[in-house]
Formats: structure tokens, C-alpha cells, sequence
């Protein structure tokens, strides 16, 4: 019984140091983010401002021109973003689970092997593509190639696999159009699934940062992430840490709040990306 | 009566192809024709203002390897991801397992340990940065330790600027395989714990006798992903030097120096679409891997 109760304060320990570990990173920007740019530069690791101020984040959302834009920018692309992978990522996922036709499983593999080819090596190519398309300098450029998410068809396939076929039928005998089944039969009952991929669609176009830095060049279409890396590289060996630290806090904020809100379709998202 | 399955299997044709069109143009491009465009692109030397391609043969292949910059990139991938591949998997093991014994606040634990696994790598690399940085807190307490005489600058010094973005990898995508962990650890019967509890195993033996053991299947899987992961390595090395690799190259990884070829000053496409297929290469055979001990797996759970 000493033994349980010594190994289970074990746990606890493990767990807690490693909560702190996790958390004082964030809980110390979150800190700094409160404090003037001496007070940030000057030194300790206390948690407590000492002469707590608004002033990082008036000067960013009322002074700065740029900031409130990024902001705009990275909320536009991962909304629209997020519909249009929802609608696609849907009818493909439908069309390869519920709708039989020629052609079908040979579709199927290809999007299998084409999960299997590393982001690396489409690097180069796609920005010779967005560059001939005209899309360079334009949301066209993370929008376009994004607009489908192979993981999320496959994750939907699956969902209208086990879906019962009575429900459709009954739709259809009462007349309504295999699109119309489609749209306002199929979709509406398809919700926890397409709110579990909503969610990561748009956590992944928010967080993104790779294609941003390559394809957007002017300041005033930055995302946030972008925006924040390039403040932070701008005035090299001086950086207005105050200002860096207090956007990296408004960037993590919306995910927070969707991360607690939408908790439980996010871990079911979790076990999924797992599993691809 | 034949007429209606015929209409019928048309119409179903039409849908099909309609439902996938969208699909299939994306991956074509952007996935198909791209891969195929960058092979193609590997054997030849591009100059991107003109647009002019010409054939180079193996050139790009053979010059790309001579480079010692290549060499350290080379080095600098290997070693981050030999020591963050180990690190990651067994930390999420030892953390999982914690928040797998019957405890408290256990919801609580798992939504904090998820946390650094949704911010976005420009934040994270901020937060680091700063963290690490001369006035940072990580100085201060060491200083205040006494573990070090004055503030070292971590991020800028060639000893140590690579081993803050494994430690900020390690702490960043820990959480990740810990929950692949949590759901495989569902699995494990209770009775075999309460048998080695019988035979007065502690929880630490019980860990490596049990759990250990139990885990490997997924050990496996979750070491080749994070290979895999660890070899594409780009955004934390970019926002940390800004993309140079610095300082003195101690940052550069693999994907940063394909990054550097194609866009930087060097205008080297061709050189860098051949390392790059050759970096896909190692890591498509990491993947084939991972597919096959995911399969092996799944009878297991």
C-alpha cells in the first residue's frame, strides 16, 4: 500500500514539473506581453509585472498600421481556406465512399500514393507553377494549392462509409435529387465530421508558414505568423521584443479559444492524424 | 427497366467525376505534375529570370555533393534528428504512461501538455528565442544557479544554437505522439498490472516490465514518424537565423539549404530540386516504413 501511494506521488511529480515546463514559456510571454520593453530586456524570470501596461497592445492594434491587417489576413485565408477544403474534402470523400463509377479505385490510389511524396520536393515545382499562374503576391497562392486536404477526403470516406444507406434512400424515394440528398441529407448528418476537420484546416492555414514566406512578398498581405517573424528579423540585434512577444500571444489566442470550445473534436482529429 | 440502371449509372458517373473533379486537378498539379516537374528540374540548370532551362545531366547531382555546404547540412539533419527522434518518443511514453495511472486532474494535465503542439512554429521560435536570449529567463536562472558564471547567448552561439531548436522540437511535438501513446495504452489489460502489483512490482518496474513492452508496436511507429519529421526540419531553423543557417552554418538543415539553392542569392533550382529528391527519397523510405509498422500494428490496437 506505501509502495501505491509512493509510486503514484511519482506520477504527480513527473506530471506537474512537466506542466511547468509546458506552461512557463507561454505564462512568461503571456507576463511580457504586460511589461514595458525594459522591464522584458532588463532581466529576471518573475511572472508578475511590475508596473502592469496595455501599452504593447494599443501600440499594435491602434498605432501600428500593419499589425491589424495580418491579423485580418491570417482570419481571411483561414476561413475561406477552411470552407473550401470543407466543401471539396466532402463531395471527394462522398464521391470515393458512396457514388460507384469507373475509375473510382484507380482515383482512390493515386491520392494514396500522393499523401506518401514529402512536402520537400514539391517545394521548387509548385513555386515555378504559382509564379506561371500569376499567383505569386496573391492569397490565390496558399488558397489554390490548399484547397483540397487528402487526409481530410480520406477521414470523410471513411464517415460516409459508415453512414446507413436507409436514410438516403428515403430521401430519394420522397424525391429528392442525388445532389439535393447530397447537400441536405448527407452533409447536415455529417457535422461531428466535418467540425473535427474544420478545426485542423483551420488551425493548419492559421499556423502555416512556409508557403506564406515563400509567395508573399508585400508587407500588407502578410499573414500573422509571417509578419511576426519578419518584425522580429527586421531590425536585426534590436528587436521590439515587447511588440514580437505581445503578437505571438494575439496569434495563439483564437486557436486557445477554439482548442476549448471544440475540445472534443479535436482530440478525435488527434487520433486521426495518427492513423494516416 | 434496363433503361433506368443505365440513366442511373450515368448519373452516378456524372456526380463521381463532378465530386472528384476539384480533387483530382489540385493533387494533379500541385502533387502529380510537380513531382515530375522537379526530376525534370534536377537535370537541369534553370535560370528563373529568363526562364531558360538546359540540360545538365547528372551536374546538379554531383556538384550538389561536392559542396561541403552540403556536408553540414547534412550533419546538422542527422544529428538533430538523432538525438530529438529518441527524446520525443521516449518522453511521450514516460508522460503518457504518468497520465495513465489513476490520477487526478487528469483532463486538465492533457489539455496544458497539448498546448505548445497547436502554436503556430513563428510564435514558438519567438517565445524560444527571447526565452534563450542574454536578459531571457533561461540565463537568469542558470546565473542565478550559479551554474554558469555570465549569460551565455544561446541562439548565436555555434555550440549551442542548434541544440535550443531541438530542445524547442522535443517540448513542441512531445504531446503529439504522447496522445498517439494515451490511445494505445487504453489497450494494455489492467490485470497485468495488478498482477505485477500482486508479485510487488513497483509503478518504475511496472513501467518497464508492462508498459515498456506492451508499447513497442507503437515505439516503432512513433520513432520512424518522428524521423520523418525531424528530417524535414525547416521552420524553426529559418525564423531562428532569419533563413541564413546561422550562425556559421549551425543551423543549416537539409531543407533549409534546398531553400537557400532555390530562392536565396545562389539561383541553384537545379541543384536544389536534386537535393531535394534525394532528401524525399530517404524520406519516402521512412514512410514506407511507418505505413508497414502501422499495419503490423493495428491488430494490436
Amino acid at each position: 500500500m506505501k509502495r501505491k501511494a509512493r509510486s503514484r506521488t511519482l506520477m504527480y511529480v513527473i506530471l506537474v514539473i512537466y506542466a511547468l515546463v509546458t506552461l512557463y514559456p507561454f505564462l512568461w510571454t503571456l507576463s511580457a506581453s504586460f511589461k514595458n520593453y525594459a522591464e522584458i530586456t532588463g532581466g529576471g524570470f518573475g511572472l508578475i509585472p511590475k508596473a502592469p501596461t496595455l501599452a504593447n497592445y494599443i501600440e499594435l492594434f491602434l498605432v501600428d498600421l500593419l499589425f491589424p491587417r495580418w491579423v485580418m489576413n491570417s482570419f481571411f485565408i483561414a476561413t475561406i481556406g477552411t470552407v473550401i477544403n470543407v466543401v471539396l474534402n466532402s463531395m471527394a470523400g462522398y464521391s470515393l465512399a458512396r457514388v460507384t463509377f469507373r475509375g473510382r479505385d484507380a482515383i482512390f490510389y493515386a491520392l494514396l500514393a500522393a499523401m506518401t511524396i514529402p512536402g520537400q520536393v514539391l517545394l521548387i515545382p509548385n513555386y515555378m507553377l504559382i509564379h506561371r499562374l500569376g499567383l505569386l503576391d496573391s492569397y490565390g497562392s496558399i488558397l489554390l494549392p490548399g484547397a483540397v486536404n487528402i487526409s481530410y477526403i480520406f477521414f470523410m470516406r471513411q464517415y460516409f462509409m459508415n453512414f446507413s444507406k436507409d436514410v438516403e434512400e428515403a430521401a430519394s424515394i420522397d424525391g429528392l435529387s442525388r445532389y439535393g440528398t447530397f447537400f441536405r441529407i448527407s452533409i447536415p448528418l455529417a457535422k461531428p465530421a466535418i467540425a473535427t476537420q474544420a478545426t485542423f484546416v483551420f488551425l493548419s492555414f492559421w499556423n502555416e508558414f512556409t508557403r506564406p514566406m515563400l509567395y508573399l512578398k508585400r508587407e500588407i498581405l502578410f499573414t500573422l505568423p509571417l509578419g511576426i517573424q519578419r518584425s522580429q528579423s527586421k531590425y536585426a540585434g534590436i528587436t521590439q521584443w515587447n511588440e514580437v512577444l505581445t503578437a505571438s500571444i494575439v496569434s495563439i489566442i483564437p486557436i486557445l479559444l477554439i482548442y476549448i470550445v471544440l475540445n472534443r473534436y479535436f482530440m478525435q482529429g488527434v487520433r486521426m492524424e495518427g492513423e494516416k | 427497366m434496363s433503361r433506368r440502371v443505365s440513366r442511373r449509372t450515368i448519373g452516378d458517373h456524372v456526380q463521381g467525376y463532378a465530386f472528384l473533379a476539384p480533387t483530382v486537378l489540385v493533387v494533379g498539379l500541385f502533387t502529380f505534375a510537380a513531382i515530375f516537374f522537379a526530376v525534370f528540374m534536377s537535370f537541369h540548370k534553370i535560370n528563373l529570370f529568363k526562364l531558360e532551362m538546359t540540360f545538365v545531366g547528372f551536374d546538379n547531382f554531383t556538384k550538389m555533393l561536392s559542396l561541403e555546404k552540403t556536408r553540414v547540412a547534412f550533419l546538422n539533419t542527422i544529428r538533430f534528428a538523432a538525438v530529438v527522434a529518441p527524446a520525443q518518443t521516449a518522453l511521450a511514453l514516460v508522460i503518457a504512461a504518468a497520465l495513465n495511472s489513476r490520477i487526478r486532474a487528469r483532463t486538465a494535465f492533457r489539455v496544458v501538455f497539448f498546448l505548445p503542439t497547436l502554436t503556430s512554429s513563428a510564435a514558438l521560435t519567438m517565445i524560444f528565442m527571447f526565452l534563450f536570449s542574454i536578459p531571457g529567463p533561461f540565463n537568469q536562472i542558470l546565473t542565478g544557479l550559479g551554474v554558469i558564471p555570465e549569460a551565455v547567448n544561446w541562439t548565436n552561439e555555434i555550440r549551442f544554437a542548434l541544440k535550443v531548436i531541438m530542445a524547442m522540437n522535443i517540448w513542441s511535438t512531445a504531446p503529439f505522439f504522447m496522445t498517439l501513446y494515451l490511445a494505445a495504452l487504453q489497450d494494455v489489460p489492467i490485470s497485468l498490472y495488478e498482477a505485477a502489483a500482486v508479485d510487488g512490482a513497483s509503478g518504475i518496474k511496472q513501467f518497464f516490465h508492462v508498459t515498456v513492452p506492451h508499447m513497442r508496436p507503437i515505439t516503432a511507429f512513433v520513432f520512424v514518424t518522428s524521423i520523418i519529421g525531424t528530417l524535414q526540419m525547416f521552420d524553426q531553423a529559418y525564423i531562428m537565423s532569419n533563413g541564413s543557417g546561422g550562425p556559421s552554418n549551425a543551423t543549416l538543415t537539409m531543407a533549409l539549404l534546398i531553400y537557400q539553392d532555390a530562392f536565396g542569392m545562389q539561383n541553384a533550382m537545379g541543384r536544389a530540386s536534386a537535393l531535394a529528391l534525394i532528401l524525399a527519397a530517404v524520406i519516402f523510405t521512412f514512410s514506407m516504413l511507418a505505413n508497414r509498422l502501422n499495419k503490423n500494428e493495428k491488430p494490436y490496437g
